[in-house]
This record gives structure tokens, C-alpha cells and sequence, in this order.
């Protein structure tokens, strides 16, 4: 892809992730950003991509590095919103 | 070997990261409603698993052990930190996850110019990627050691704030820096260094070098109370990191992902200083009460002869009474690890018929939405806890609010007195309510610095004593007579 389709995708996003973050409500503001901290683990792709494929012992090691991280922030991001999410899913007085 | 899938066309892989992107997207969708939160975070790691399930699939992974052992060492590692956690850690677990992300695009853009260099040469690097990968380690690398710095001050292994003169002098030179290094990398990759080490692309990792230092020395100025803002900006600095690295490897996936958590984090960003009425570069680079702000002695004259103390039994025979209460938390609440006794009171009254309700302030407690997830934790329904525009119209109505662990998100000065530091800023107008019990442990100043009025006035009282021991108290005083 050019550039410009790139820089499409980022504004388009931007957009859509305005509009869809202002509706959350301020009660699930912790569990959202753990949730966001977990997609934003998505740089495992990337990760995945260097750590396996490096031409070099020094990509190689640097892709592991990256793997593990990213590995930690998309596996606990995920459960720790999960985690407090279930709590709030209880309750409703109605 | 090659990757299964290899041997269908490319448009499939697009179309698999195009139907991650839109997972992601409903994830946070449902994420609008408790009841429906749960079922979204689901779907969003469903695309994550179908994200990166696909790429190990399709790519050459030329060691796929050393693949493995990565995944498994970082999965256990995320588990374990998520299983053992305690909620009152919560916001400090949030903030190195937070560095993670950004930790992992300094890694995977820096391994990516060294591989293009390795198998190509330095003219495969086009301005494109290099330029990208720049910026990525750049963000990266501060969002990494920002984020360190931050976890380290809210569990308390960090100390004050540390502010000297000269410092954004100090930060404008090491931004300066990475900028230099950034340009370098792009106009000549693999010089800057000697030549035997021009396969390390030198610049690359001296621009992240900058950066980190760059990124300690954005946090450590700033104060406690100020943290929300802090781990907000972080949040999305690190979903900019994610999409900037998006465009060095060309992936559609890292641009949409990373950029919804970029706007995520910069809402709440806006959200956190709007509720203290301050701008951002104010909170970043401010410091709070630099102009002085009043001594000691004001505040003793203020509250000289004007306080009135009240005990538990007392506060008891009020809520005897009361036909609706709101409960007022505050950091205090969390330090004191108050919320189970307070969600007991909140309880024992509704059993009782009172209305209870509790006010939360955006920017009570150091992340953004912290004390709702202290009274989740601790079984208080999500309808009972109300936000500041909600909560302030109703407050003329209420009997009786208790306000915990709180301090200036319930100053009046903010309203009243346009001198004052926070004037402006949105506050709960606790004082409307018929009596206001204020549960502290001394009449010492919030973050702010500044003496809080409220503490004067007539239908205040003061309940001295340590949140979780007073509410102790108080409950069993409560369950004693009934």
C-alpha cells in the first residue's frame, strides 16, 4: 500500500475511534483503557513477523524482545479488563 | 519452511486484518454498557487471536521455536501479573502494560531496519520507512520510560516530584537529540558510527536513547494527583507507537488498531484536564501551585474556632433519619483500601430503605475511572455510582453525604473564589446537601496545597479518623441499631 492509503486508514480511524470512545461511559473508563492497552499489543503482528522471519541474529533477538512484551501487554490487557468487567456486569438495581 | 497459507492470494491476508480491524471496533462498541462490556472485550481479543494467528500462519517463520518460546514466556508473564494483581494496584499494572506497547514498536521498528539493512542495503531503507520508524522509536521509547517512571510512582517506589530550574531546557535538548537522530536516519541510514557497526543502524538506537531519557524526564516532574492525565496521554502513546509502526511495516491491522487507542487514550486525556479545568500543557510542564499558593498559616486562620467534629454515633443518628444519602470518594478511599466497608454502609442503608447513591469525580483517585472500579470490586451495583453532572443537580435533595478519602474535587473555592488555584474547575457541590460528614484523617491540604472553605461551613462535620476504620465503625455502629 502507498502511503496515502496508510494515511487514509489513520484518519478514517481516528474518526471512528472518536466516535465509538465518547459513548463509553466514565464508569468503564479503567477497563476501557486496559482493553486499549491490550489492541494496542497488536504491534505483536509485527513482532511475530521480525521475530520469526530475522535474517540476522540481532533482528532475531531483538523480534524475541519485542514478542515477549507485546505478548504481556495483549495476554494481561485483555484479562485484567476481563477480570474487572465481570465485576460491573453484576449489579443493577432495576 | 513456508508459512500454510502461503498459497493463497495476498488480497486473503488484507481481508483477514480487515475483519480483525472491524472486531476491534465492535469490541469497543459494546464496551458503551456494563451489561455488554464484558461480551466486547471478548470479541476485541478475538480479533487479536485472529490478527496474529494469521500472520504466524502465513509468513516464512524461519525459527519458529524461538517464535514459540516468546509467546509462552510473554503470555505467562501477562497471566500472571493479571491473575495476582491487587485492585488497589491497578492503576500502576495499567501504566507498565501501558510501557509494554511502547517497548515492543522501539523493538520491532529497530528490527526491521536492521533486517532491510541485512538483506538489502542501506538504498532498500526508503524515506517512507525510515521516517516512520524514527518517529515510532521516538514515541516508543518515551512512552516506555514514561510509563516505567509512572508505574514507579504509583507504587510508591518512585519519590516527589522532582523539579529543578532549567528542566524544560533540559527536555527541549534531548528532544532536540532524537529529532537530529531521526534525520540522520533518514537522509544517511547505517552512518553515524563506525562503519563496522553500520548494520546496527547506530542512529536508530540513538534516537531511542534520547528519547527514553527524554521520556523519564517528562514524568518525574509531575505529582500524584496528576497521574490520570499522565497514564491517559501514555495510553495513547502508545497506541500512536502501534499505528506509526503500522506504517514502517505497511500493515492496515497495526494503522486501525493503533489509532483507535491513540483516540481512546487522547478522549480521556481531554476528559482528565477538563475536569481540572487546566490545559494539557499546563499539567505536563506546569507543576501545580507554582505561584505560591497559600501557607500554612492561612489555612490555620481559616479553619481556627470554624470546625466542627462529629463521632460515628452521631454521624449514626444522622442516617436515622435520612430518606437519601450520597457517598463522596476519594483517594483517600483507595489508600485506606476503604471501599469494602463503604460499600457495606451503602448497602445496610439501602436495605433500610435510604436512597444511596455515590458521586464520583473524573478525576478521583490516579487513573481515569479508578474509584468505579474500587466499588465494583468491592459488589457496589454501576448503577449507584453517578458522574459529576449527574450527581450535582441532585445533591439540594440529599440528606446526608459522606465524603471519604476527598478533598479538592469538594472545594467550593473553585466556584466562589476566582482567585484561587482551582478556580474553574468542576466540583462536586457537596455543601448543597442538608448535612456533609467529611471522613479525613486531619484537616491537611489536598494536592492542590490549597485550605478547603467547605471544612468551615455550617452544616459540616468533621469525622476524623482513617477511611476504612471510620466506616468500620460506622457500620457496625449502624448494624448495632437494627
Amino acid at each position: 500500500m502507498t502511503f496515502v492509503e496508510n494515511l487514509s486508514l489513520f484518519v478514517l480511524a481516528a474518526f471512528v475511534g472518536y466516535e465509538v470512545i465518547t459513548k463509553i461511559p466514565a464508569n468503564l473508563h479503567t477497563p476501557l483503557m486496559s482493553g486499549a492497552n491490550a489492541i494496542s499489543g497488536v504491534t505483536l503482528i509485527g513482532s511475530v513477523l521480525v521475530a520469526g522471519s530475522g535474517a540476522t541474529t540481532l533482528a532475531t533477538v531483538l523480534g524475541f524482545l519485542a514478542v515477549v512484551m507485546a505478548t504481556v501487554n495483549v495476554v494481561g490487557g485483555y484479562l485484567v479488563s476481563h477480570f474487572m468487567l465481570r465485576r460491573f456486569s453484576r449489579g443493577g438495581r432495576e | 519452511m513456508p508459512g500454510l497459507l502461503a498459497g493463497l492470494p495476498d488480497s486473503v491476508l488484507s481481508l483477514v486484518y480487515l475483519v480483525a480491524g472491524v472486531l476491534f471496533i465492535h469490541g469497543l462498541r459494546e464496551m458503551t454498557h456494563p451489561r455488554t462490556a464484558t461480551r466486547g472485550n471478548v470479541i476485541s481479543s478475538a480479533g487479536m487471536a485472529l490478527a496474529v494467528g494469521v500472520t504466524v500462519l502465513w509468513f516464512d517463520i524461519l525459527s519458529p521455536l524461538v517464535l514459540a518460546a516468546a509467546l509462552l514466556v510473554g503470555g505467562a508473564i501477562g497471566a500472571w501479573l493479571a491473575v495476582t494483581v491487587e485492585t488497589t494496584e491497578m492503576p500502576q499494572l495499567v501504566g507498565l502494560f501501558n510501557g509494554f506497547g511502547g517497548g515492543a514498536s522501539v523493538l520491532v521498528a529497530g528490527a526491521e531496519l536492521v533486517d532491510l539493512f541485512a538483506t538489502a542495503d542501506a538504498s532498500a531503507l526508503s524515506v517512507d520507512v525510515t521516517a516512520a520508524a524514527a518517529i515510532a522509536g521516538i514515541i516508543g521509547a518515551v512512552t516506555f520510560w514514561g510509563s516505567l517512571v509512572a508505574a514507579g510512582k504509583l507504587h510508591g517506589v518512585i519519590g516527589d516530584p522532582v523539579r529543578y530550574t532549567g528542566e524544560h531546557a533540559v527536555k527541549v535538548v534531548f528532544l532536540a537529540l532524537a529529532i537530529a537522530g531521526g534525520a540522520f536516519l533518514v537522509t544517511q541510514p547505517g552512518v553515524f558510527g563506525p562503519a563496522a557497526l553500520a548494520g546496527w543502524i547506530p542512529s536508530y538506537w540513538f534516537l531511542v536513547l534520547a528519547a527514553s531519557i527524554l521520556g523519564v524526564l517528562l514524568v518525574v516532574p509531575i505529582g500524584g494527583a496528576d497521574m490520570p492525565v499522565v497514564i491517559a496521554l501514555l495510553n495513547a502513546y502508545s497506541g500512536l507507537a502501534a499505528a506509526t509502526t503500522g506504517f514502517v511495516l505497511d500493515n492496515s491491522v497495526l494503522i486501525i488498531a493503533g489509532t483507535l487507542v491513540g483516540a481512546s487514550g487522547m478522549i480521556l486525556t481531554v476528559i482528565m484536564c477538563r475536569s481540572m479545568n487546566r490545559s494539557l500543557t499546563n499539567v505536563l510542564f506546569g507543576g501545580f501551585g507554582d505561584d505560591g499558593g497559600s501557607s500554612g498559616d492561612d489555612m490555620a486562620d481559616i479553619y481556627e474556632g470554624n470546625i466542627t467534629s462529629t463521632s460515628p454515633e452521631e454521624v449514626e443518628m444522622l442516617l436515622e433519619t435520612a430518606e437519601r444519602v450520597v457517598i463522596v470518594p476519594g483517594y483517600g478511599m483507595a489508600v485506606g483500601q476503604a471501599q469494602h466497608a463503604v460499600a457495606e454502609l451503602a448497602e445496610l442503608l439501602e436495605a433500610n430503605g435510604v436512597e444511596v447513591e455515590f458521586g464520583i469525580h473524573p478525576v478521583a483517585g490516579r487513573m481515569p475511572g479508578h474509584m468505579n472500579v474500587l466499588l465494583a470490586e468491592a459488589d457496589v451495583p454501576y448503577d449507584w455510582m453517578k458522574e459529576l453532572e449527574e450527581i450535582n443537580p441532585t445533591f439540594s435533595q440529599t440528606d446526608v453525604v459522606i465524603v471519604t478519602g476527598a478533598n479538592d474535587v469538594v472545594n467550593p473555592s473553585a466556584n466562589e473564589d476566582s482567585s484561587s488555584p482551582i478556580a474553574g474547575m468542576p466540583v462536586l457541590e457537596v455543601w448543597e446537601a442538608g448535612t456533609v460528614i467529611v471522613n479525613k484523617r486531619s484537616l491537611s491540604p489536598g494536592f492542590s496545597g490549597i485550605p478547603n472553605p467547605l471544612f468551615t461551613r455550617d452544616n459540616t462535620y468533621m469525622l476524623f479518623g482513617d477511611a476504612k476504620e471510620s466506616m468500620q465503625t460506622l457500620v457496625n455502629e449502624y448494624k448495632a441499631n437494627h
